[in-house]
């Protein structure tokens, strides 16, 4: 029973420090992109709040404690506040199966950087983001609100399209790896990262995340000029905020598993010898990913929504398809001869017909123009 | 299963997390609930009608097609982990499949069910 407790002492301690962790990070991640952004459109960004503004976040947490909240009165109340509930806890709990760094030694115990090593992590991560779309959908038409209830249905048809491209960009980092749990995927990344062998791959999954995630440009669902703020329109208050940090969470989270999927994880120099630096390439590697998500909203425009579902359902779907193929043509090629380098007809390839199929479906995507 | 037990703790955990945002919400917010405010938000207009309407029908397309090919996806993630095993049978056998659904989505895409129109 004491090992049980003690067992028992280390989860709760260890999802603590991931919640925490997590609403700490969506709070400067805020501060991050407003800063950022800022700096892309020649702006200083906030910067009243403490110096450099690093109070802001703060600043912003209590305001919105002290909002008034409202409830339409025709809103179905339960849903109502039920769904920004239903929309946080998986982006809370996403990160469960990501191993932070290599296992440590700590007041005599041998403490693992991750919450659980499942062997289906693939599938849990894939099944827990697919549980955030039904928060959004129900928040959406809980508010009896039509730029709501478009929102939230809007929202819904893309994050579920864009799921096939991220479904599928899940599977050449576990047929090169061949294990579902990311421990497993890390590992076999000890040489080279994924990323080399599937730079398509990694670029579709990193495009279906922004997606996913609701970024610009797929940030439809809160495309502000045609639907004020899409599906949480009617919320305001912390039941907005827990919708805002699903989303900034989710951004940290999309951006983990990129990292742990093709970029090695928390791999890198001396890591074997120094286990304490694996935690901080991973976050290194974590905030390069979410500065990117920052430079591409400041840089690309909204998409519109007809050419959104075509370009997923046309252009990333078929590649998304055509890559794992190629992948599993290149595998077969290494266990038919014997020989690794056939590894890297896998890039090739690859590259080569995500050139051919984007050159002949551009047609397709653009088509919306009569 | 002994796996699972962690993320049971941290979901319990983040469920709590979750609810006392609700709730401090609730506790310090002024509640002042007026006619005008309890009002569906337009952007000003008065609004009109019932907030929920009919949805035009191709939302409901795109979510057959999706259970369609994403059951495809996730039968591509046990074939992937014992892929090395199965050799050249396994990638044969996945050719036939996946040639199968592509005949599907070329039929979908040819009726017309991708368009957005």
């Amino acid at each position: 029973m004491i090992m049980d407790w003690a067992l028992l002492t280390e989860w709760t301690i260890k999802s603590l420090v991931l919640i925490f962790g997590l609403i700490g990070g969506f709070a400067y991640l805020t501060l991050f992109e407003r800063k950022v952004l800022a700096r892309f459109q020649v702006r200083i960004g906030p910067n009243r709040a403490g110096p450099h503004g690093i109070l802001q976040p703060i600043a912003d947490a209590i305001k919105l404690i002290f909002k008034e909240e409202l409830i339409p009165a025709k809103a179905d109340k339960i849903i109502f506040i039920v769904a920004p509930i239903i929309t946080v806890i998986p982006a809370l709990i996403i990160l469960a199966v990501v191993p932070f760094g290599p296992d440590i030694r700590l007041f005599g115990r041998t403490i693992t950087l991750y919450i659980s090593d499942l062997n289906v992590a693939v599938l849990y991560i894939m099944s827990v983001t697919s549980i955030s779309v039904y928060g959004i959908v129900l928040a959406g038409w809980s508010s009896n609100n039509k730029y709501a209830t478009l929102g939230g249905i809007r929202s819904t048809a893309q994050m579920i399209s864009y799921e096939l491209a991220l479904g599928l960009g899940f599977v050449g980092p576990i047929l090169l790896s061949g294990s579902l749990s990311l421990v497993g995927i890390v590992d076999a990344q000890k040489n080279v990262w994924f990323f080399l062998y599937q730079p398509v791959g990694a670029f579709i999954f990193w495009v279906a995340n922004l997606a996913e995630v609701n970024r610009a440009p797929f940030d439809m669902p809160e495309a502000e000029q045609e639907l004020t703020a899409g599906y949480h329109t009617e919320y305001s208050g912390m039941k907005f905020a827990l919708f805002f940090m699903a989303e900034y969470i989710k951004m940290i989270a999309v951006s983990a598993i990129a990292v742990t999927l093709f970029f090695g994880g928390y791999r890198g120099p001396l890591v074997d010898q120094f286990p304490v630096l694996g935690p901080l390439y991973f976050l290194i590697k974590v905030v390069a990913f979410l500065y990117l998500m920052v430079w591409v909203r400041a840089t690309l425009p909204r998409i519109r929504y007809d050419r959104l579902m075509a370009f997923g359902w046309k252009l990333l779907f078929p590649i998304s398809l055509g890559n794992v193929l190629l992948t599993a043509v290149g595998i077969g090629l290494v266990g038919i001869t014997g020989n690794n380098l056939w590894l890297w007809f896998i890039p090739v390839s690859t590259i080569l017909f995500f050139l051919l199929v984007s050159h002949f479906a551009q047609g397709a995507v653009a088509g919306g123009n009569k | 299963m002994s796996e699972y037990l962690p993320i049971v703790v941290l979901l319990i955990l983040s469920a709590f997390v979750a609810g006392a945002a609700i709730a401090l919400g609730h506790l310090f917010g002024p509640h002042h609930p007026t006619e005008r405010k309890s009002l569906p938000y337009e952007s000003g207009m008065t609004p009109f009608g019932p907030g929920a309407r009919r949805m035009p029908v191709r939302f409901y397309l795109i979510a057959v097609l999706f259970i369609l090919f994403d059951i495809e996806t996730v039968f591509f993630l046990p074939w992937a982990v014992v892929f090395r095993k199965l050799g050249l049978f396994g990638l044969i056998e996945m050719l036939i499949f996946v040639m199968v659904l592509v005949v599907g989505f070329l039929y979908a895409w040819e009726k017309g069910a991708l368009e957005w129109e």
